[in-house]
């Protein structure tokens, strides 16, 4: 790991289709709006969604003597992305890989991309407890690693595979930021009755039982998600959504 | 890795191990050389015989995760085991880092028990039973923290241990998400058996047929037969003012403009009830609670489309 990184932050969660890559985009996107820079560094190598939360789809990776040159959302270079999914020929294309090369990819992933000055650095995780997440974790044993933010939903069926996540973290010492329940009820465009989709207050409760700290809630609002690549903070500053991620940058910030 | 293995390893499997110059010095060059790496897995015939009473065997694959794979498959079971009393379903959860079936089944707190002849699932139904790795955890807290050999080796044990019974008309397996180990496995191990094929799960966003279609990708790069497509939490009505509106939202066309295009069938839409939700989350069979539901319909179609793509394969 390069030693321009100040901070790393893990985003996990046992359970797939959570927002994982959403709250590691959102977040990043909030600290650039703080001011700092940030990096992105997406491994899920199967299923990679941050190229396209950031409409950064059909952009390449160039190499330069220092290693692989992230790609920036914009000239500022204050947002640098690197995913698989811009080393992929077509958008179409399945990356059908056993551990072993997962493991040497990602390995690469860590210690040849060429960070420059980057303040947070987000590593966005496949769901699960498997190769991915052992790899990064023996590889940033020596980085400045804050520690690891877990997304659920708010039903059980999700809450017990972040419970698993939460026992891996405890397991091999990475400490939890905190964990946010995504998801939490959405909000009928038409008559603004809030309906509890996946039940309610799960996350919540998951922390206070694990006594780690609850970053908050985030409901569901088509009308904000649909524009991804833009922190939710300055496109509805007003939204529930915004609230919740604002509160989250800061807690990321000032972590007590 | 074991850090005693070549950088440069060819593989165990392949024709040239233990011959490379790579492997000079690697402790296993001898076994590597001798051919024996490359001769047929003896589990294959063991597994062969195994699942010889098994007629359909169907894999639910998404490249997305928390779509409702283990949700449509327990649905997908349900209805078939209700449908006919005579015809036994089998259900393999292989999602060995979250497993969700023993909770949507209502039996977490069950175990597995050992005859002489395997390992026996548990019964849900009468003709209906199932078999996962969250039965063997201890706690629920458990984390499996394996890498994909060990995950490998322990869905070739439950393909060759379970004893499923005298015959079983459907073996339905449910996948993580993605496109490695546990599905490649899979794949490697019931290719050789008969009426083997897939159903694809997805919820209409692009974010999630991004991946799905890679997933429709790797069933064509191992010539895996797709059933067809399965569209999750496709629409929702609002319990208050009855208004239709989309969740999740169709920003490219959906699942069936995808399936379309990747040249798959598309086999229905299933709209979003919260007390599905529910109904898994306690373990409830949710066709029998909610029968009335448009939900309930559409499942019943999906699944009698699904059988009848299964008969004309």
């Amino acid at each position: 790991m390069s030693s321009n990184v100040k901070h790393i932050i893990l985003v996990m969660s046992g359970k797939g289709g959570v927002g994982k890559s959403t709250v590691s985009t959102q977040l990043a996107l909030g600290l650039v709006a703080k001011g700092y820079r940030c990096g992105i560094l997406d491994v899920d190598l199967c299923g990679p969604s941050v190229p396209f939360l950031l409409k950064l789809e059909n952009q390449e990776v160039h190499q330069c003597e220092a290693g692989w040159v992230p790609v920036y959302t914009d000239e500022s270079k204050s947002l640098g992305v690197l995913s698989i999914g811009f080393l992929t020929k077509s958008r179409n294309d399945s990356v059908v890989w056993r551990g072993p090369k997962k493991t040497a990819f990602i390995k690469q992933l860590l210690s040849d991309v060429f960070w420059e000055d980057v303040d947070y650095l987000i590593i966005d995780t496949p769901p699960g407890t498997s190769d991915e997440h052992i790899t990064v974790m023996e590889n940033i044993k020596e980085a400045p690693c804050d520690g690891a933010i877990l997304v659920t939903t708010p039903q059980q069926i999700a809450l017990d595979d972040v419970r698993k996540e939460l026992s891996f973290c405890r397991k091999t010492g990475i400490p939890i930021l905190g964990i946010i329940e995504n998801m939490s009820g959405y909000v009928c465009p038409n008559c603004s009755e809030c309906t509890n989709l996946f039940s309610s207050n799960g996350g919540k409760s998951l922390a206070e039982h694990f006594q780690v700290p609850f970053l908050g809630t985030v409901p569901i609002d088509p009308r904000v998600s649909s524009e991804t690549s833009k922190y939710v903070g300055l496109t509805n500053p007003e939204s529930p959504m915004a609230i919740s991620f604002n509160s989250i940058v800061d807690r990321v910030i000032n972590p007590n | 890795m074991d850090p005693n293995i070549p950088n440069h390893c060819p593989g165990t499997d392949s024709s040239s191990a233990g011959q490379v110059s790579a492997c000079q010095g690697c402790p296993n060059q001898n076994i590597c050389a001798s051919g024996v790496t490359q001769l047929p897995d003896p589990a294959l015939e063991v597994l062969k015989h195994r699942l010889s009473s098994v007629k359909y065997k169907i894999l639910v694959l998404s490249g997305k995760g928390g779509v409702g794979k283990s949700t449509f498959t327990s649905l997908l079971a349900r209805v078939l085991a209700n449908e006919n009393e005579q015809k036994n379903i089998g259900v393999l959860d292989v999602d060995i880092c979250g497993p969700s079936l023993p909770l949507v089944f209502g039996v977490q707190d069950e175990n597995i028990h050992q005859s002489g002849s395997g390992w026996s699932p548990v019964f849900v139904e009468e003709n209906l039973s199932i078999m996962s790795v969250g039965f063997l955890l201890e706690s629920k807290d458990d984390a499996v923290i394996w890498r994909g050999p060990k995950k490998n080796a322990m869905i070739k044990q439950f393909l060759t241990e379970v004893d499923w019974g005298d015959t079983l008309d459907y073996l339905i397996v449910d996948t993580p998400p993605g496109t490695s180990d546990e599905h490649l496995s899979l794949v490697q191990f019931l290719k050789s058996t008969d009426n083997f094929s897939a159903v694809v799960v997805t919820t209409p966003q692009e974010v999630s047929l991004l991946d799905v279609r890679k997933e429709l990708d790797f069933a064509r790069k191992v010539g895996l037969p797709v059933l067809g497509v399965v569209e999750n939490m496709s629409a929702f009505v609002c319990p208050k003012c009855k208004v239709t509106s989309e969740i999740f939202p169709k920003n490219t066309g959906g699942a069936a403009q995808m399936s379309y295009e990747m040249g798959v069938p598309f086999l229905g839409s299933v709209p979003l009830d919260p007390s599905l939700g529910q109904c898994c989350d306690e373990g409830v069979n949710f066709i029998q609670k909610y029968a009335r539901s448009p939900t309930v319909v559409a499942i019943k179609n999906i699944v009698e489309n699904l059988t009848r793509n299964l008969q004309s394969m």
